[in-house]
């Protein structure tokens, strides 16, 4: 793998892209020919979700769910019944908000083996605006008692997860965004459901990163080591259960911590490492994340540049982290 | 069919357990409970193909049953556990702290015969599509039953799910709407009026009919009924007419006794309405 710091930016700007639901689609189509007992639902967004190849490959077990996400939550966890693995697909907004007391009894409460697959995340679903730009999925999911919550980073990692979501029995929100972002992970890196996967070591921050923000926490890490910044990043891909251990270790070392995500600042990845490190190890924080607003139309780029998700926000806020942790003012 | 003097007897005791679990929690729905008491047992002592001594959560081989209107669980407890689900001296937990048998439906406690959580409405026709879907994905030719509360059809998940079923031609499906024009809030005319129930379910392409509750004859012949019209392309929903409090009295009739529990005077004019026990718990 490319070292991120050492790397010129050529090598950076070499890097493929791809969005994380074509990830999602080749996962899919791959878990379809692993097992047998695997089925699709999907709420009329069959090309948006990168469905299709699996609907091409098993047609009998894709089933069109047309524009009503209340009623394919509910047939998805009748379907367990029979032993199936049903992975349901429409965007995060439809797949969470609007069908929550459904996860909540059919499919959480009633422990039901559904996969509960979600593109278009956040502020990079770019100009359709803030009625689909979901800021809130995370939290509202991650309150469930037996859900895993799921968000990644690139394409291989959201194919690997699929794999692993699929092996997993238990109830799963999967979160996944639309746009391209670079590919930093490699076709084998492994996905353990609850283990952080650590990009860089480091020594005078903690930078906590999940998504699409993954790379932009790489980006501000390399300008950091330009000024002699030292950052241990950790990708938290497992909002819940979250890796504690990687967490509680690495803030034992840097003494402070910055969490970046595409997502409200209540409710997210971030307040669930909050609350961890103040029972364990009260730690000074700060968090990178949409701060109690909703979004708007744009670019991927200019909305995480306007909402401050961008490199140079995470950059701010671990030298304000780190001045925190010396006593300076901050 | 079996006599049906041992069908009437098997209701009035269900009837006898729902006055008494309520009474005993001091809380609950009777008045839904004792008016599905009929076709519960119908369901479970002669139409369904079930194994109480073998159950599992897939029900592989099985007909499967979702109550979608899951307040009405004391009825559906006394049927279980007469049926041999579970112990019958259990029903003397419902709705306490500790206890398999929840106000509402649940399968955290792992109470044999429950699939799937209900009590928040609307959900239960969606979850049976998939299970019936599943039975066709599987290779199984067996049915899957479900039972919805009329004013229940307000929710918008249910014509979500009628859609979908006959969409994808669902037809090992049968449905039944327990029909007392009652609510929570008053008759389900005056609340929120549903217009005509066989009009709008032949609309969305189930194949429909009617019959009487009470009736265990007229039970019989409208399940034949059903599986004949079944596998056919098409599901089936069937309108059943019922009183609510149906067997007590002053519960008969009235959405006031929709979730009230009976006090000591009114369990005890109860059970001399509903006097062949066969064993009380």
């Amino acid at each position: 793998m490319l070292d991120f710091i050492t790397a010129d930016n050529s090598e950076l700007e070499a890097l493929e892209r791809k969005d994380t639901r074509s990830g999602f689609g080749q996962g899919l189509l791959e878990v379809g020919q692993t097992h047998p007992n695997a089925v699709a639902l999907c709420a009329d967004l069959t090309g948006s979700l990168k469905m299709n190849a699996f609907k091409d490959a098993f047609p009998d077990r894709f089933h069109q769910a047309g524009i009503a996400e209340a009623n394919m939550i509910g047939v998805a966890a009748g379907m367990t019944i029979g032993g199936l693995i049903p992975f349901t697909g429409t965007f995060a907004n439809f797949s969470t908000g609007r069908v929550y007391d459904q996860i909540r009894q059919s499919v959480a409460y009633s422990e039901k083996n559904v996969k509960i697959c979600a593109s278009h995340c956040g502020l990079t679903l770019g100009e359709d605006g803030a009625t689909h730009q979901i800021l809130e999925d995370v939290g509202m999911m991650k309150m469930l008692p037996n859900m895993t919550v799921i968000h990644t980073c690139d394409y291989e990692q959201t194919r690997n997860a699929t794999h692993a979501i699929a092996k997993h029995h238990g109830p799963v929100y999967f979160r996944f965004g639309r746009p391209k972002v670079p590919i930093i992970t490699e076709v084998d890196t492994p996905f353990i459901i609850g283990q952080a996967r650590r990009v860089m070591t480091g020594s005078d921050v903690t930078l906590v990163a999940n998504g699409h923000l993954v790379w932009n926490a790489i980006l501000a890490a390399r300008q950091l080591a330009a000024e002699g910044i030292s950052v241990d990043l950790l990708d938290m891909h497992t909002v819940k259960p979250m890796d504690e251990a990687a967490l509680i270790e690495s803030v034992g070392r840097t003494g402070c911590l910055v969490t970046a995500e595409e997502h409200q600042k209540a409710g997210g990845m971030g307040e669930s490492a909050a609350a961890c490190l103040a029972s364990h190890v009260p730690t000074p924080q700060r968090f990178v994340a949409v701060n109690d607003s909703f979004g708007e139309s744009g670019t991927p780029a200019q909305l995480l540049e306007k909402y401050g998700l961008g490199p140079a926000a995470i950059v701010t806020a671990c030298k304000e982290v780190i001045a925190v942790k010396q006593g300076l003012p901050a | 069919m079996s006599s049906p003097s041992t069908l009437r007897d098997l209701c009035t005791q269900v009837r006898r357990d729902i006055v008494r679990m309520v009474h005993g929690a001091s809380s609950g729905h009777p008045g839904g409970s004792l008016g599905c008491t009929d076709f519960l047992v119908k369901l479970y002592f002669e139409e369904m193909q079930i194994d109480p001594s073998n159950w599992s959560m897939d029900g592989k081989g099985e007909d499967l049953f979702f109550l979608s209107n899951g307040h009405i669980s004391p009825v559906w407890y006394s049927v279980l556990s007469r049926r041999g689900y579970f112990d019958v001296p259990e029903l003397a937990t419902f709705r306490k702290l500790n206890s398999r048998l929840q106000g509402h439906p649940a399968t955290e406690e792992g109470l044999p015969g429950i699939r799937v959580a209900s009590g928040s409405l609307g959900q239960g026709l969606s979850v049976a599509c998939g299970a019936a879907q599943a039975k066709k994905l599987n290779g199984e030719d067996r049915w899957v039953y479900t039972l919805h509360g009329d004013g229940e059809l307000q929710e918008g998940q249910i014509w979500e799910a009628a859609i979908y079923a006959a969409h994808h031609k669902i037809d090992n499906l049968i449905s039944f709407v327990d029909w007392n024009g009652q609510q929570i809030d008053g008759s389900v005319e005056d609340v929120m009026s549903l217009g005509s129930l066989h009009d709008k379910w032949s609309a969305f392409g189930w194949e429909v009919m009617e019959c009487n509750g009470h009736d265990l004859e007229d039970l019989d012949r409208v399940f034949k009924a059903a599986r004949a019209a079944g596998g056919n392309g098409k599901p089936v929903m069937v309108l059943m007419r019922t009183d609510m409090g149906r067997g007590v009295d002053f519960m008969e009739g009235t959405h006031k006794w929709h979730g009230v529990a009976p006090n000591d005077d009114q369990l005890e004019s109860a059970l001399s309405q509903l006097e062949t026990s066969l064993s009380d718990y």
